[in-house]
């Protein structure tokens, strides 16, 4: 996995709640068997104004000008702020897929759905939770201010704003040391094989159901 | 020392280990598999050339591409070449490393968190992962089940393990009895009314009181199953009485002594009376009236008596634009009659609501009916091949396509159309299925979640009714 450490980048503000994974990546695009490739179709439905299909140019279809992706000054984001409950609905890992593949880095949002906000760390994806005031405050000022840029540091745990102003944020212990390294957490996990084999050999014990035949 | 909730019961039954940042890695019992979310997850073992770590905890089956006309064709009946390729690719995955899979033309196959439980692949205790956010439908069964990401899949393929951290207990508790032609997808969807979509972000939630308790599995499965829209990966529900009938003589459930010894196990498996929750949230069951979703989100929901809010009378503005949204989005006005909407489709299917007792629910209303010739196509999809032939065997598909609903084979269907069901732009259709997302069952496509019993009677009339006036 590619780490990530520090990252700074152009805000794109969404100014949108409970933004779903089908928004972010529509249905007919997660019939790929590949990880790649998804970010022409990043938001599909709100970017452009026809009915997109897999495989098709994308570069030719009419698009929603009200889209803020779509202008100019937004064009090459890498950060994006959100409203609450960003990622929410299916698990499709599709999403994450689809928001790097565009070249986003970052995603701050006032709450993200669970398995959404756990996808995003197995993509060298950091999505950030600041306080509902403070997205306010990012909003106005990437609104009101055209190139606005955050600074992001993980090791710090902080995201500055052009003025110096700097916002500290939480992220687990486990999840930051894979994502600073870039690990590949199932080589971690395989580090502890003989516990995960213990655990098995006494499960099988005491629920002997859960094993073997009809298995 | 307080007791334990269910929740904190399974957890500790299946933790390998506790890390001291806070993560834990929590051993799975059950991976079931689909063509979707687990392409990339095979290639990622290919690639690090890892082999999968317990072979007899999977069950796959293909659901979401897979067409629910002409399949005596088999794999052939899939006209996107897309689509093709993936149900292809699944077998393909399977065949390579040995995994058992319920193949198209298995009259096994199935919707996953169908076939799941019909199969007894699904029992209670069970710690179960697929690669769909609506897996927390096995909590039913009290089961510690999570819907997971691809990277998930593949590390619980390769470690029989999720790296998880403890989420916080909610009780969602729905008191008294239910009315008469109130349903487990009326429940959910008032509770998701009630607490938001985000109300259960962070929370493995518990359902009890009586009204859960007086539910079939079907009803049940229904309920876990919509916990995501409530924000909660993993809903649950206490064993009892009936979640061991159910499991019992299923093909993959335990016999002779093992059965005896698990089910002294299942017994165990609810919460204890002096455990502790970090939020309760109440309903009374008998308040609770006939549900249809009105907007975009799974909290957009009103009573069959109810109106459209006017977003004019919302104080907080980001709720206030986001009624505005769905309002243009769906076509409808402030202060509209939900009884006023009118119908082009109904969709009978999907993993919340395509089981057997679905079925029943939704023929015992057209019985004897015609579907309203103002609409476009009304159908059923059963939730998999098995459930197909047991409604044959009561007569179900006579009714229905007496009736003049399409009868079909079962998959996920118009619930997400990525096979060819899909809504027309504009298009209103009243679906028991669990996401009402802009476009979620086709571009421009508006749907209103509604439980079986609904659906069969907005298809006899035309537009939204209630069911009780029909069948009472």
């Amino acid at each position: 996995m590619r780490a990530f450490t520090q990252h700074r980048g152009l805000v794109a503000p969404m100014d949108r709640s409970n933004v779903d994974t089908d928004m972010i990546i529509p249905k007919q695009f997660l019939k790929s068997i590949k990880r790649t490739g998804f970010g022409p179709n990043l938001f599909d439905e709100l970017r452009y104004l026809d009915e997109g299909k897999p495989d098709q140019d994308c570069s030719q279809r009419p698009i929603n000008p009200d889209f803020v992706l779509n202008q100019d000054r937004y064009k090459n984001a890498s950060v994006l702020l959100a409203r609450s409950n960003f990622g929410c609905g299916s698990s499709r890992e599709h999403a994450p897929w689809a928001l790097d593949d565009y070249g986003f880095r970052v995603i701050i949002a006032p709450s993200f759905a669970d398995i959404f906000y756990n996808n995003c760390f197995k993509n060298g994806l950091l999505p950030i939770v600041l306080e509902g005031k403070v997205v306010d405050q990012l909003f106005r000022e990437a609104e009101a201010e055209e190139g606005y840029q955050l600074a992001v540091d993980l090791e710090a745990k902080t995201v500055t704003t052009p003025s110096g102003e700097s916002f500290g944020f939480d992220v687990d212990d486990f999840r930051r040391h894979c994502l600073l390294n870039g690990l590949d957490d199932i080589g971690v996990t395989l580090e502890d094989a003989d516990l995960i084999k213990t655990y098995e050999d006494s499960r099988r014990k005491t629920a002997p159901w859960l094993f073997g035949a009809g298995h | 020392m307080a007791g334990k909730t269910l929740y904190d019961k399974l957890w500790d039954d299946h933790l390998v280990k506790q890390r001291d940042d806070g993560s834990a890695l929590i051993y799975i019992d059950r991976q079931l598999l689909h063509e979707v979310t687990s392409p990339q997850a095979f290639e990622g073992l290919r690639i690090a050339g890892r082999k999968p770590w317990r072979l007899d905890a999977n069950l796959a089956t293909p659901d979401h591409n897979v067409p629910t006309t002409d399949r005596a064709r088999g794999i052939d009946g899939i006209v996107d070449p897309v689509s093709r390729i993936q149900v292809e690719t699944l077998d393909k995955n399977c065949d390579e490393f040995g995994i058992l899979e319920f193949k198209i033309m298995d009259q096994r196959q199935g919707i996953v968190h169908v076939i799941g439980p019909e199969q007894g692949a699904t029992l209670p205790g069970m710690s179960i992962v697929c690669g769909d956010s609506h897996t927390s439908t096995h909590g039913a069964f009290g089961c510690l089940a999570h819907g997971i990401g691809t990277s998930e899949v593949e590390h619980v393929l390769a470690t029989q393990c999720l790296v998880q951290q403890k989420m916080k207990n909610m009780l969602v508790k729905v008191t008294g009895k239910l009315g008469a032609g109130v349903t487990g997808k009326d429940v959910v969807l008032a509770i998701i009314g009630k607490i938001g979509t985000a109300g259960g972000t962070g929370y493995a939630i518990e359902f009890g009181g009586e009204a859960i308790q007086s539910l079939s599995m079907e009803g049940r499965m229904t309920i876990c199953n919509m916990s995501i829209e409530a924000g909660a990966r993993v809903g649950m529900v206490a064993v009892d009485d009936t979640t061991i009938e159910y499991v019992r003589n299923r093909p993959f459930s335990p016999t002779g002594e093992a059965w005896d010894a698990a089910v002294d196990y299942w017994r165990t498996l609810h919460s204890d009376d002096d455990a502790a929750f970090d939020k309760v949230v109440e309903l009374n069951g008998a308040d609770i009236q006939p549900q249809v979703s009105w907007g975009t989100s799974p909290e957009m929901v009103a009573g069959i008596g109810g109106h459209v809010p006017d977003p004019a009378k919302e104080a907080d503005p980001i709720k206030r634009e986001g009624i505005v949204r769905a309002l243009k989005y769906m076509g409808l006005a402030p202060n509209q009659a939900i009884t006023d909407i009118k119908l082009d489709r109904v969709f009978i299917g999907s993993c919340t609501n395509s089981r057997i007792e679905d079925l029943r629910e939704a023929a015992a209303v057209v019985k004897g009916r015609k579907v309203s010739p103002s609409l476009k196509q009304a159908m059923v999809v059963p939730g998999s091949g098995l459930v197909k032939a047991q409604a044959e065997q009561e007569g179900l598909d006579r009714i229905f396509i007496e009736a003049g609903l399409e009868w079909r084979d079962p998959g996920c269907s118009m619930c997400l159309a990525m096979n060819a069901d899909k809504l027309g732009q504009g298009e209103h259709c009243a679906s028991t299925s669990n996401r009402n997302f802009e476009g979620r069952q086709g571009f421009g496509g508006r749907t209103h979640l509604v439980s079986p019993a609904m659906a069969a009677a907005a298809a006899v009339s035309g537009h939204f009714v209630d069911v009780r006036e029909l069948t009472h």
